[in-house]
């Protein structure tokens, strides 16, 4: 297993990115992003929308292939992998969507069982009480039988949460998880995948440009510019920064090196 | 602002040649990909018979009030236009037999399969389409489900299965209706029209129809299933898939209809 790298001495590796690029067309979406997630910890990568945020997550769960580099999870390249391998991986991550996705044909309960009544040999009252603790640590009760559309876009959010980590998973990936939120169901949310970190000991990776969240649950942050990583530190280093792009972005100003439009 | 003109240079009309020749090509061989991928988990369909089910009442039982009214009223004119084609030399107690062998060999599997093409073959790809374009088909793989095994084969079944017991139902309301025109309004009473029926009935009849039926049945889920998944962008681009599935699907459900009656009859 090649768990070492530059930039991850004295820490354990889970989840090492190295030079991918990926393009749509003329559209040079990644040009070399190199990043390495440590065990345990919670890296929310900052950026522009459209920057290329949630290409890097659908690389990491091999929804996508780069067009070059490799991104190595638990030593394993993700690229290589055959459809067997992935679904393996895959059953190692949660994955929260911007928009929840969750399945608007099925009751909260299916949603969030759906992985246990597939890759499991559960017994049903087993997987019943595993979904109702999941929801509760999401802070919901009673919405069992409720189908999504019958949800707000907060309780949508935390019963997708509660799906992502139903097979308690190594890893949970956030794209951009408290945008479309009012700012309390923003800190709700925030404070709900630092609980789970503390708990559960998930490895995260969170993208977002919401500034507040990022300083909040980063224990590192990456910022994604120009489809490389220029810049990775806590959030304290990210905070005093001199780097004239990642100062423009965090004070949210529309002069300096990022053009606006 | 002034819309841009398209001119007909040669240039612009090679590229439009070209895209649509590039289009073609992707879907012929995506289907193809399709297809393979669908007989690879038709395994996993019968595992997980809960969702064939399920499509199946999609299909079938849900489709089957408008299946019975477009029936009903084929069967009627057909024997009012048999009358009005074959009066003059042949006798009218053959009535039977020239609307039976029609609706069982054509009318019954055609109409049936274009009315569920517009029906449900619409609804798989507005179904699908929306799950792609609201992510939950990538939630289904991120939870190391395959979309084709859990998406595609239940609506493939479904279709393969259905199909053929919409067109039984078809062929027997199409000819009630037949029976009943010609009893009322063309003075052949019913035990006439039944016996010409029955004396030149040949198996074939029924089995060429469903045949043609079991083969609709695949195009419809496929197509369906297909546009689906390639949809793109919000609503405009669910829109597209729905109509491009009905159009697709009927157009080919013609085609193949063409190619069945050559290899049964030619």
């Amino acid at each position: 297993m090649n768990s070492w790298s530059p930039n991850s001495l004295g820490k354990q590796s889970m989840i090492e990115i190295n030079g991918v690029q990926k393009s749509f067309r003329d559209n040079h979406v990644l040009r070399g992003v190199d990043l390495t997630i440590n065990k345990g910890e919670t890296t929310v990568i900052l950026g522009r929308s459209g920057c290329g945020k949630s290409v890097l997550l659908k690389l990491i769960m091999g929804l996508m292939k780069p067009d070059q580099g490799e991104i190595l999870v638990n030593g394993d390249n993700v690229a290589s992998m055959n459809d067997k391998q992935l679904s393996g991986l895959r059953q190692k991550f949660g994955m929260l969507f911007q928009a929840s996705a969750l399945f608007d044909s099925m009751t909260v309960d299916e949603n969030v069982g759906l992985g246990l009544r597939e890759h499991t040999k559960l017994p049903e009252p087993e997987v019943r009480q595993r979904v109702a603790e999941k929801l509760k640590m999401v802070g919901l009760s009673a919405v069992e039988h409720q189908k999504p559309a019958a949800l707000s876009g907060g309780m949508k959010k935390r019963v997708g949460l509660a799906r992502a980590i139903a097979m308690d998973p190594e890893y949970v990936l956030y794209d951009e998880p408290t945008t479309g939120l009012d700012p309390i169901m923003a800190d709700v949310i925030n404070e709900l995948i630092i609980s789970l970190r503390n708990t559960l000991t998930i490895t995260s990776i969170a993208v977002t440009h919401d500034i507040v969240s990022a300083y909040k649950i980063a224990d590192r942050i990456a910022m994604l510019y120009e489809g490389k990583i220029i810049f990775v530190g806590t959030p304290d280093e990210v905070k005093n920064t001199d780097h004239a792009v990642v100062r423009q972005f965090i004070e949210g100003s529309s002069q300096g090196p990022i053009p606006a439009l | 602002m002034a819309k841009a003109r398209f001119s007909y240079t040669p240039e612009n009309i090679f590229t439009c040649v070209g895209r649509k020749t590039l289009t073609f090509l992707e879907d012929v061989g995506g289907l193809a990909l399709l297809v393979k991928d669908i007989f690879l988990s038709l395994p996993k369909a019968f595992s997980r018979f809960h969702l064939t089910a399920e499509q199946m009442l999609v299909m079938g039982v849900n489709s089957l009030p408008l299946v019975a009214l477009v029936s009903v009223f084929t069967g009627a004119v057909t024997a009012v236009q048999a009358v009005y084609q074959i009066q003059d030399f042949i006798p009218m107690r053959y009535l039977g037999t020239a609307v039976g062998k029609a609706i069982l060999i054509e009318l019954a599997p055609v109409l049936t399969a274009l009315v569920v093409a517009g029906r449900v073959g619409a609804g798989i790809a507005a179904e699908l389409g929306t799950m792609k374009v609201t992510e939950q088909i990538d939630a289904l793989k991120t939870m190391a489900l395959d979309p084709v095994e859990y998406l595609v084969a239940p609506r493939f079944v479904a279709g393969l299965v259905m199909l053929p017991v919409l067109t039984i139902f078809s062929d027997a309301i199409a000819l009630a209706g037949g029976v009943g025109i010609s009893a009322t309004a063309l003075n052949v009473p019913p035990h006439v029209f039944l016996n010409s029926l029955k004396t030149f009935f040949k198996t074939m009849d029924l089995m060429s129809g469903l045949s043609k039926a079991f083969v609709f049945g695949s195009i419809i889920s496929i197509i369906g299933c297909y546009q689906g998944f390639r949809t793109k962008g919000g609503a405009e681009g669910v829109g597209r898939s729905a109509t491009k599935a009905v159009v697709m699907a009927s157009v080919l459900i013609l085609i193949a209809d063409y190619v069945v009656a050559s290899i049964l009859f030619g």
